[in-house]
């Protein structure tokens, strides 16, 4: 790679000009990353330094007014509103994929695909809004009061799994073709074919997929805020209003000050790091799945 | 062509960059920075705009963040002028202040929920849980889904002071953000209760969207009674600043509480000062 940006840079006055530029850009890029995190860092450290990080998973509730910021609460609501939306959109999403690739008649596929696209492309805000208007009066109808961790988990369900069904669908989409015939040549039958070769071989896509379609539940703030009510507890079953690290962020930074300003940051700081530990974990199973394959 | 092109690129991102750094220079010359309460910034940046074009050669910059904000900005300096959208807790009262205009909050309910007024104490029961069912206030016998504010809102420290109550008591299903989002929570759900701003519940039960506004104490929650005094759980609308007002900043609040804004008052459903 950089023996050959070399040879370049030596012919050409352009390329080399470009080439620095690219350097520089990828740069900014990089920093751009380290510089919020030292942003975040910075802004959590009073709360951190005064309060201490055990205060925020040993104090009584979260009641900024009175000193009391446990974000456990929070924690729970995140990770079940994104495990519950995971658990549906993961298998549906595999399967819309193989659907599109193998079993619909190319005409549905076109459609079908595009549909998917269109919802991807939809703005989280209006996914909200109909959650507020249709689906959570809906909710209360059958088990009051409403909003709640159910809403939250059918709103970000339809949110990733585009997200999902896309990334698996290109990644079906780049398995070897000798792959397929030779499984035809053995004769094997369309299902089993698909259970037994080209899902293991898009396992590492497959993963990537998932993985993406985590990090957008766990970063998504406005259509969650709209739905799950808000309420800090640590829900007991799927009909309790539950709040989100990323609602209470949106909820209470514009009115918030001093050490609870810089608890939203702590909570910020937590996401990041929720976030970070994803994008480890999906890399990880890559580079074993990609070393498994050149082996 | 490349090199033709970067150097092109390269001569906008400069030629940008001078302009930006030109335009803060003359943003910089006479201007007024307000910071504060997110129930007044629509109203204060209205008039911001009337003003800068009464007086060419100034700017008014609105900034929100809630009253708590508006205060800490004006004491820090960091602000010419706060807008505080309740009353000056006691420690606040060294601050200069001047009323624009009076905002009330009502109780708000579904359209198609039979109750037509609450009395203050039941009000307080259902909202510290003890009240659970529309049937034990002479409703029907259906849950009741109270619906609450975040912390830090100047809507939610009102409520709870004219009730009597502490955000610890509140036992709340639902917890909103601001008034729009509350008014669509009642509209869809026929046992919710919550409150919000008169002049936004006014303006949303007029045009048709399935909520009604609760009386309080036997006086009906509109802007006229806000406007007289008689309605009991009024917030004044002020702008404060640390020293008292002088040069720009006495003009502005002049202008605010003129009959020249009143239009624009009234625009945001609040009621002007007489």
């Amino acid at each position: 790679m950089i023996s050959f940006s070399n040879n370049i840079s030596s012919q050409f006055l352009s390329d080399r000009v470009l080439l620095w530029s690219l350097r520089f850009f990828a740069l900014i890029a990089g920093c751009l990353l380290f510089l919020i995190v030292i942003f975040l860092i910075h802004e959590a450290w009073p709360a951190v330094q005064q309060l201490g990080i055990t205060s925020f998973f040993t104090d009584d509730a979260w009641y900024p007014t009175e000193s009391l910021y446990l974000l456990t609460p929070m924690l729970w609501g995140t990770f079940l509103a994104t495990l519950g939306a995971v658990i549906l959109a993961a298998p549906i999403g595999i399967l819309s994929a193989v659907f599109i690739h193998y079993y619909a008649p190319s005409l549905l596929a076109i459609t079908y695909r595009r549909l998917i696209e269109l919802l991807a492309g939809i703005p989280s805000v209006v996914f909200g809004l109909w959650g507020l208007v249709v689906l959570v009066p809906l909710i209360a109808s059958w088990q009051p009061p409403g909003p709640s961790l159910l809403a939250g988990i059918l709103i970000l369900f339809l949110m990733i799994l585009p997200t999902i069904t896309l990334v698996i669908h290109s990644s079906l989409a780049h398995i070897p073709i000798a792959y397929i015939h030779n499984a035809t040549a053995l004769g094997l039958g369309r299902w089993s074919m698909i259970r037994k070769v080209i899902l293991p071989s898009a396992k590492s896509g497959i993963f990537t997929g998932i993985f993406l379609g985590v990090a957008r539940a766990l970063g998504e703030t406005m259509a969650i805020l709209m739905v799950c009510g808000n309420v800090v507890q640590t829900p007991s079953d799927l009909f309790d209003p539950i709040r989100t690290l990323t609602a209470n962020i949106a909820l209470e930074m514009a009115y918030a000050l001093g050490n609870h300003r810089s608890t939203l940051f702590v909570s910020g700081l937590m996401l990041m790091a929720m976030i970070v530990i994803f994008v480890l974990m999906a890399e990880r199973l890559r580079y074993r799945e990609t070393n498994a394959h050149a082996n | 062509m490349t090199k033709f092109k970067i150097a092109t690129w390269l001569g906008i991102l400069l030629l940008s960059g001078i302009t930006y750094s030109q335009t803060l220079a003359i943003a910089s010359q006479e201007k007024l920075v307000i910071s504060g309460s997110s129930t007044m910034a629509p109203l204060v940046a209205e008039i911001g705009k009337r003003f800068e074009n009464l007086h060419p050669g100034t700017r008014v910059d609105v900034q929100t963040g809630g009253s708590s904000r508006g205060i800490a900005d004006t004491v820090n300096g960091l602000a010419d002028i706060g807008m505080v959208s309740r009353a000056l807790k006691p420690q606040e009262h060294a601050l200069h202040g001047a009323t624009i205009a009076h905002d009330g909050i009502t109780m708000i309910l579904h359209k198609d929920n039979p109750i037509d007024e609450l009395s203050n104490e039941h009000i307080r029961l259902i909202y510290s849980g003890v009240i659970t069912n529309w049937k034990t206030v002479g409703g029907i016998d259906a849950p009741i889904t109270v619906v609450n504010k975040a912390e830090g809102r100047s809507t939610l420290e009102l409520f709870l002071q004219y009730f009597q109550l502490s955000n610890r008591m509140i036992r709340a299903h639902v917890i909103i953000g601001d008034n729009e989002q509350g008014i669509k929570t009642i509209a869809g759900n026929p046992h919710a209760i919550g409150y919000v701003s008169v002049g936004t519940a006014q303006y949303d039960a007029i045009h048709e969207v399935p909520i009604k506004l609760l009386a309080l104490h036997h006086v009906p929650a509109t802007l006229e009674t806000v406007q007289a005094g008689t309605f009991p759980l009024s917030r004044p609308l002020t702008l404060v600043s640390k020293n008292p007002f002088t040069g720009l900043a006495q003009t502005f609040i002049d202008f605010s509480r003129s009959p020249a804004v009143h239009d624009l008052i009234l625009k945001q459903y609040f009621v002007p000062i007489p």
